[in-house]
């Protein structure tokens, strides 16, 4: 047992960190800053961290969990606002199922409270209402349509086509994540099967497949809970009252300490949860990341709402960065189940319940 | 970045496995039975004496010179097996293999290690709590000894114990952290008395006081120079705030995989309330194993021990607690005399974690202004 990063991985961090660091979302203003935004995108796709999923020769990912994980940890604490979850899992289930890799960009469809993937119905639609996630840009989205998790025959997967321009989502009020828009999709639209060959997914596929989006979402609640303590607690050291920086106070000491030793607890369960990904019999894995999932959720939240308190009156005006982070959380924290979808995953791997199964 | 077994630790934790198999005392939960103190120095050494405790220490020490690691690998079969915790004493260890000179660790810490010597660690007082350094307990120089001269309280094992690691003022005219030392003291003699205290779930056999008037003590005794206690003292607290050193994982899964099995037993009565209290007793759990992972793993970069101590003391306390609360809702308030109060008494155990080891107001403290670098008040 090592769990330090390689030094291949540190490095992998650091060119991470210094793209989100450099094109990132560091005020609410750059948000509007498209100048900004399509040099992000242009750093992100010359990366290849979009292709860490697709096959290589061995039939295998380019690279493990854990480096995609490492990923979109340093992007969600830049607040990059290019889609990096979507494309990832889109590319995981092209491979998990055989196809060729996209050469459009993609991202993945899910239920419209985004605990689980969406379902395809009898009709050749999708069997109700869904959103496709982390949608900027993407001209389509995948699913997989047979109800996962009902024994049988192994589950095909399929792409609807989003009619969103490039540059239509993400701008103000296009749902709650201003930094990673969604777009609905309605009941029956058509489900395409993928062009050329694929095969179905088998339902340790299908579990590998939802333990890899519930790593990448801890890792970007990671990512978002650290970013906005670093704000906090920079603002806490400067904005001064009663003569004195608030951050000498203890109250405000307390409330940002608990901040930090909830972003640690989350780090730790959360890279044990992107090892497992790819490491770990398919139902481990799924235990593994659930347990994370559900800490990190909680953490995510409770640490975003301290940023938004720290700062006072200031925090809940739309031009202070805090609630940019707190969105980004509580809509990674619903992505394949939240808490008490989690927790009851928790118990189901130990023989109590049935929790919700890999739905 | 890989949390499987090498080789060589595989080959490690299957002979462990191996051992457990056979060698597993039916000790009750730990801390919440006089009964698992009293079977806790045999099982601290038939554990040596296999082979299996003090893993990470100095081979010249008694231990085993291995990869801080082995620690998880240890705590992980314990709680497979259904074993009791390792013995926690990785913390007086750390402070004599830092402060002691080799002639003071020659002499005491093969017997620690082993289990073959008891000790307690005399630090907090009356007066002195988290305040540590205002304590009052005095040493005076007297030819080749100290005479002490003072009250301990919280002092662990104080009953069973043969060594007192004691903190006393050697010099009251410099300022208050640096007028104390650290001494060894026998704690088989006239000038010494210990009296149990009863905590609030009925134990008496875990924390006593202690008196001190007129002890004597050989001065060679002395860890560390003079007036180096309060840097021993930080050292031991530190330590004593990382669950990889205590060893706490294993406790906690064990307490976890008992409620399982509790709920596993009769699973109609048991509603979303113990449910969900249980569940959050298995997250919290697996993510303190996580971060002792990594905790120990960040030691093969010589990292032994900061202010992020601080930060695990609080995810083992937050862990402790939601095993505390999971004990509670699964195994209710027993009511009446004619009900088994084992996890009543799990729960109200947990309380203390908060307060032993520096309580968990200090920790925030020392997080906000060590490692977040807020202003001090």
């Amino acid at each position: 047992m090592d769990v330090r990063l390689t030094p291949e991985q540190a490095a992998l961090r650091d060119s991470a960190a210094q793209v989100a660091s450099r094109l990132g979302v560091h005020a609410v203003a750059d948000l509007e800053d498209g100048e900004r935004a399509a040099k992000l995108e242009a750093a992100v796709v010359a990366s290849g961290w979009r292709e860490l999923r697709t096959r290589a020769e061995d039939g295998g990912p380019w690279a493990s969990a854990v480096e995609v994980a490492i990923v979109a940890e340093e992007l969600a604490r830049g607040l990059a606002d290019a889609p990096f979850l979507g494309p990832t899992m889109a590319a995981d289930l092209r491979r998990l199922a055989g196809a060729a890799p996209s050469a459009d960009a993609e991202t993945i469809l899910v239920r419209p409270d985004l605990g689980g993937p969406a379902h395809g119905a009898g009709d050749g639609g999708v069997a109700g209402p869904a959103v496709a996630l982390d949608a900027r840009g993407a001209s389509r989205a995948l699913l997989v349509p047979a109800t996962v998790g009902d024994a049988g025959s192994p589950h095909r997967i399929g792409a609807v086509a989003l009619a969103l321009a490039p540059d239509d989502a993400g701008r103000r009020g296009h749902g709650v994540d201003l930094t990673r828009p969604s777009a609905d999709v309605a009941a029956h639209a058509p489900v395409r099967p993928l062009d050329g060959e694929s095969h179905g997914l088998a339902d340790d596929d299908c579990a590998r497949w939802l333990s890899l989006g519930l790593a990448v979402a801890c890792a970007d609640l990671v990512g978002t809970m650290s970013g906005a303590l670093t704000l906090a607690a920079d603002y806490a050291r400067t904005r001064r009252q009663y003569g004195v920086a608030i951050g000498s106070f203890q109250a405000v000491q307390h409330m940002l300490a608990d901040a930090l030793v909830a972003l640690e607890g989350s780090r730790s369960i959360a890279l044990h949860a992107a090892w497992a990904v790819d490491a770990l019999p398919a139902r481990d894995a799924l235990a593994a990341a659930s347990a994370a999932k559900a800490y990190c959720a909680r953490a995510g939240r409770s640490v975003c709402e301290t940023a938004i308190q720290v700062h006072g009156g200031i925090g809940n005006t739309w031009e202070c960065l805090a609630h940019v982070f707190l969105r980004r959380a509580v809509l990674s924290a619903e992505i394949f189940g939240g808490v008490g979808a989690s927790l009851a995953r928790v118990l189901a791997a130990r023989g109590l319940g049935d929790g919700d199964g890999l739905r | 970045m890989d949390f499987a077994d090498s080789a060589d630790e595989r080959e490690f934790r299957l002979r462990l496995r191996s051992w457990l198999a056979s060698h597993t005392p039916g000790l009750p939960p730990s801390s919440t039975a006089d009964e698992y103190w009293d079977g806790q120095a045999a099982w601290h050494q038939t554990l040596y004496d296999a082979g299996f405790f003090g893993l990470s220490w100095p081979k010249e020490v008694g231990g085993h010179g291995l990869p801080a690691v082995y620690d998880v690998i240890l705590d992980e079969e314990l709680i497979a097996a259904g074993a009791p915790p390792r013995p926690s004493v990785g913390y007086l260890v750390q402070g004599l293999l830092e402060h002691g000179n080799a002639a003071v660790q020659q002499r005491f810490l093969p017997g620690l290690v082993s289990g073959r010597d008891r000790w307690c660690q005399g630090f907090s007082e009356p007066d002195a709590g988290s305040d540590l350094a205002s304590l009052r307990t005095r040493a005076v120089r007297d030819g080749d000894e100290f005479v002490i001269t003072g009250h301990k309280v919280w002092t662990s094992y104080s009953d069973a114990a043969e060594w007192c690691l004691v903190l006393a003022r050697t010099d009251p005219d410099v300022p208050k952290h640096r007028g104390i030392s650290a001494f060894a003291v026998p704690m088989r003699q006239l000038g010494i008395a210990q009296r149990p205290l009863k905590m609030i779930n009925g134990i008496t056999r875990e924390f006593g006081e202690v008196d001190f008037d007129g002890a004597r003590v050989d001065a060679a005794n002395m860890i560390g120079e003079p007036g180096e206690g309060w840097r021993l003292a930080m050292t031991v607290v530190s330590h004593e705030r990382e669950p990889g050193e205590l060893g706490y994982v294993a406790r906690y899964g064990k307490l976890v995989n008992e409620l399982v099995r509790t709920v596993d037993a009769d699973p109609s009565a048991y509603g979303p309330e113990p449910r969900r209290d249980l569940a959050w007793a298995l997250v919290e759990t697996e993510m303190l194993r996580c971060h002792v992972s990594r905790r120990l793993s960040d030691r093969l970069d010589g990292i032994t021990h900061g202010p992020e101590g601080s930060v695990d003391k609080l995810l083992m306390t937050e862990a402790e607690q939601a095993v505390g609360h999971a004990a509670l809702s699964v195994g209710g308030i027993a009511p009446s005399d004619e009900v088994d109060d084992t996890w009543l008494r799990v729960y109200l155990y947990s309380r203390a974690q908060s307060v032993m080891g520096g309580t968990s107001q200090i920790q925030r403290n020392l997080i906000a202004q060590r490692i977040l670098e807020l202003p001090a008040p």
